[in-house]
Formats: structure tokens, C-alpha cells, sequence
């Protein structure tokens, strides 16, 4: 059974059309670079996965669970899938430590003292166990970016969905972020890469998808894709990142 | 006929602790009922929304002194005797109950939505999330205009004294009757609303500073 099963999934918002029938199989284990256009519909389809967004035709499996639109299927749903975003989206009110471990506490229902060794042993993956106490504001945005990864985490998510997740740091906080990343795809963690970034899709993915006016328009390893391009788009695309 | 007496002016304040204790009603009163509209008003259903904006636009379309009479005098003509102080705290309660619901409102929708997406993609229900993740966030954006509100109260309970509730103003109006001397008296009975106002006043500007980008220093 693969981690991930997308079939045939269309997205529209009204009449517009954003995901044009994308079916995709994604392995246990194996790190997946979606990567596009502006407007290609790669955030859109990695936010279906989760339920952020209800696809309109179509299904996605998650380890065999249907991603359905009912709130108790959702919960089930992101209790297996975690995302981090673009924007880091962490709770500004509470402390690093509050953060990660509310989720186990209301939804895993742990005890807080449980849920407090789980967030240290999450923080210490993504070297921040120094930051416990910590406000999100006091925090360089790679370090919270960091602790989003931490907070994900927590959770045990058997499917890791990464939205542009260095899109917003500068240069030399990026490093450390993909270093996370790269830790994970090492240990094995499932995950779907949404990037603009070559240089990060190259190193952390097993496999490339070029997705291209609402559809996956070619596929292939990291070699292939960049050094080999089937079609004239994925040139077009990657010359233009390249500039 | 008589003169104004010191004695007449030592009245005023013991009518201050009525206006005092109408504006804790409706403070608390609207506070509570405000806060359900407001979850209303920012709620996924959409029937709900429209009842709850409805039940705003009625209460802030229509003037609170007719909101009053139609509490007081409306309901005894129709057969239901309330007493000033019943008709003034119901007539308080559900109109300031409008203005926290849509203080209330604009505080929960000025949390960005990826706020509720985090809350929602870590498995956390709707009500956790407003729980946990945005009411306490919101309160901050709130604190501010809702004590500034309270001061709109306070003044507002001064209309009590159209249907014969005894409070600050309606005992001003009481020993003006009898002494003619309206100067002294009203200057006295503003005095009052200014002592009771002006602290509330500084306290919302305070919070507004302090809590101005919505986010606390710790």
C-alpha cells in the first residue's frame, strides 16, 4: 500500500479549474519534490492531502484512510498527516514548548508531563531543546521554522507535507531548515516537498513532479528531471530557474 | 422651592453606586450574550451568521432610549410589568450585547486564517481551535476598545432616568426639582460620570499602546 494515493483529483473554485485529474503514488519512505509554475496548483493539491482544501472529484488515500470532508474524518486524517507552513504558523500566545505539546495534550490526550517529554525530544531532533521556554517572537525565522517542523512532528505523522517551507527566510537561514529536512528524509519520513527552490528539491527528493496547468506534466528522479527533461515546459522551467 | 443643601449634593453618590451597578449588568450581561453572537457571527454556518448580524444591525440600528421605553412602557401596555431597573437591565444588557459582538467579531476575524489552519491541521476541533488557539489571541486585539466601551455604558445608563430608574443622573434631575438650581447640581452629577469615565478612558489607551501589534511583550 502506498503512503499516499491520489486518483484522478480535480479542484475547482467556481469555475475555475485549479487541479485538472492528478493521480499520484507516493512509496513509504520516499521524499517527493512538487515543483511548478506559479499557479500550477502544486499548494493547492499538497493542501488537499491534509483536507485544507476539498478536492471536488477524485480521491486521496493516506495509509489507506480516504481523506473524506466530514470533521471527524479530517481529525483522523491530520492525525496522520502533519504540514508546515510557508509562514511557520505558530501560536504567537504560547511558548515553544506550549506549542508542541498542545495538540498532544487536547487531541493525543496525554498527560502534560508526557506531552512536555515528547516536545523535548522533538526540539532536541531540530537542535532548539534550548528554546522550551521561548516565545515564537523571540525566535529567528529559521528557528521557528524549526520548532513548526518540531511541532509537526510530535504528532508521529506517518506523511510529512512541506509548503515552501524555506520560501520565507533569508539565505543563510535556509541551511538550517534543509538540514532538518534532510535528517528526516534520512530516518525515512514520508514526505511531499511543495518548492521554488532547485537547489532543495535536488537534495532532499527522491523523485520530482512537475506539475504544469493543473496536471502532473512529467515525473522522474532528481537526475533525470534537471539533467534530461522530456518536455519542452520542464526546460522552459528549470532554464528559468536557473537565471 | 428650597435651597441646594450640601446634604442634597451628599445624595449623588450613593445614586452614582445605581449607575455604577446598571453598568456592571449590562457590562456583564452583554458581555455574555455578546460573546455567543460573536461566535455566531464568525460561524460556518451561514443561517447563523445572518440571525446573529440581524440581531446586531436591529439593536445598533434603533436608538437605546427607544430600546428602553419599548422594554418599559412597550411590555406594560402589553400586560408585563417590569420594573425600571428589570426593563433598564434587560434594555442595557442586549444593546451593548450588539457592540461587544461586533468588537468581538472584528477582534476574531483580524486573526490571520493560517492560525486556524495550524490549529486545524494538528487535529484540534473547531471549538479547541477558537479555544486555545483564538479567542486567547483575540482578547489581546479586544481589551482596549471593549473597556472603551464600558465607557459608553456608563453614560448610557443615564438614559435610565427617562423611565424612572433612580441613578446618578435621574437624582440630579430629583433635587433640581425641588432646589432649581440646575447649575450646581448637573455640574456635580458630570463630575461624577468624569470620575468614574476618565479612569477607564486612560486604561483603554494604556492597553491600546501596550497591546497595539496585537501581540504581548512578555
Amino acid at each position: 500500500m502506498p503512503a499516499v494515493q491520489l486518483t484522478d483529483v480535480h479542484k475547482h473554485y467556481g469555475a475555475l479549474e485549479v487541479i485538472k485529474g492528478v493521480s499520484l503514488s507516493i512509496e513509504r519512505g520516499t521524499v517527493v519534490a512538487l515543483i511548478g509554475r506559479s499557479g500550477s496548483g502544486k499548494t493547492t493539491l499538497l493542501r488537499c492531502i491534509n483536507g485544507l482544501e476539498a478536492i471536488s472529484a477524485g480521491s486521496i488515500d493516506v495509509e489507506g484512510q480516504k481523506v473524506g470532508q466530514k470533521e471527524a474524518e479530517l481529525r483522523a486524517i491530520r492525525q496522520i498527516v502533519g504540514i508546515v507552513f510557508q509562514s511557520f504558523n505558530l501560536f504567537p500566545h504560547l511558548t515553544v514548548a506550549r506549542n508542541i505539546t498542545l495538540a498532544l495534550t487536547l487531541v493525543k490526550k496525554l498527560p502534560l508531563a508526557e506531552a512536555n517529554d515528547v516536545a523535548r525530544r522533538v526540539l532536541t531532533q531540530v537542535g532548539l531543546i534550548e528554546k522550551f521556554d521561548a516565545y515564537p517572537e523571540q525566535l529567528s525565522g529559521g528557528q521557528q521554522q524549526r520548532v513548526a517542523i518540531a511541532r509537526s512532528l510530535a504528532m508521529m505523522p506517518k506523511v510529512l507535507l512541506l509548503d515552501e517551507v524555506t520560501s520565507a527566510l533569508d539565505p543563510e537561514l535556509k541551511e538550517e531548515v534543509l538540514k532538518v529536512v534532510e535528517d528526516l528524509a534520512a530516518q525515512g519520513m514520508t514526505m511531499i516537498c511543495v518548492t521554488h527552490e532547485m537547489g532543495f528539491a535536488r537534495r532532499v527528493s527522491d523523485e520530482i513532479v512537475f506539475m504544469h496547468q493543473g496536471k502532473v506534466h512529467e515525473r522522474g528522479t532528481p537526475e533525470k528531471v534537471f539533467s534530461a527533461p522530456d518536455t519542452p515546459e520542464l526546460k522552459q522551467f528549470i532554464a528559468s530557474t536557473m537565471i | 422651592m428650597r435651597d441646594l443643601s450640601v446634604n442634597d449634593l451628599l445624595t449623588l453618590p450613593g445614586a452614582a453606586l445605581w449607575t455604577l451597578a446598571l453598568s456592571l449588568m449590562a457590562f456583564v450581561g452583554g458581555g455574555l450574550v455578546g460573546g455567543l453572537i460573536a461566535l455566531g457571527r464568525t460561524s460556518r454556518a451561514g443561517w447563523l451568521r445572518t440571525v446573529c448580524a440581524a440581531y446586531i444591525q436591529v439593536l445598533q440600528g434603533t436608538p437605546l432610549l427607544i430600546q428602553l421605553f419599548i422594554w418599559y412602557f412597550g411590555l406594560s401596555v402589553a400586560g408585563m410589568n417590569l420594573s425600571p431597573l428589570v426593563a433598564a437591565a434587560i434594555a442595557f444588557t442586549l444593546n451593548s450585547s450588539a457592540f461587544f459582538a461586533e468588537i468581538w467579531r472584528g477582534s476574531i476575524e483580524a486573526i490571520p486564517r493560517p492560525q486556524w489552519e495550524a490549529a486545524a491541521s494538528l487535529g484540534l476541533t473547531r471549538l479547541q481551535q477558537i479555544n486555545y488557539v483564538i479567542v486567547p489571541q483575540a482578547v489581546r486585539i479586544a481589551l482596549a476598545p471593549t473597556v472603551g466601551f464600558m465607557v459608553q455604558i456608563i453614560k448610557n445608563t443615564s438614559l435610565a432616568a427617562l423611565i424612572g430608574f433612580i441613578e446618578l443622573a435621574r437624582q440630579g434631575q430629583i433635587i433640581t426639582n425641588v432646589t432649581f438650581a440646575p447649575m450646581p447640581v448637573y455640574m456635580t452629577v458630570g463630575a461624577i460620570y468624569f470620575v468614574i469615565c476618565f479612569p477607564l478612558s486612560i486604561l483603554s489607551r494604556h492597553l491600546e499602546r501596550r497591546f497595539h501589534a496585537g501581540r504581548a511583550a512578555h
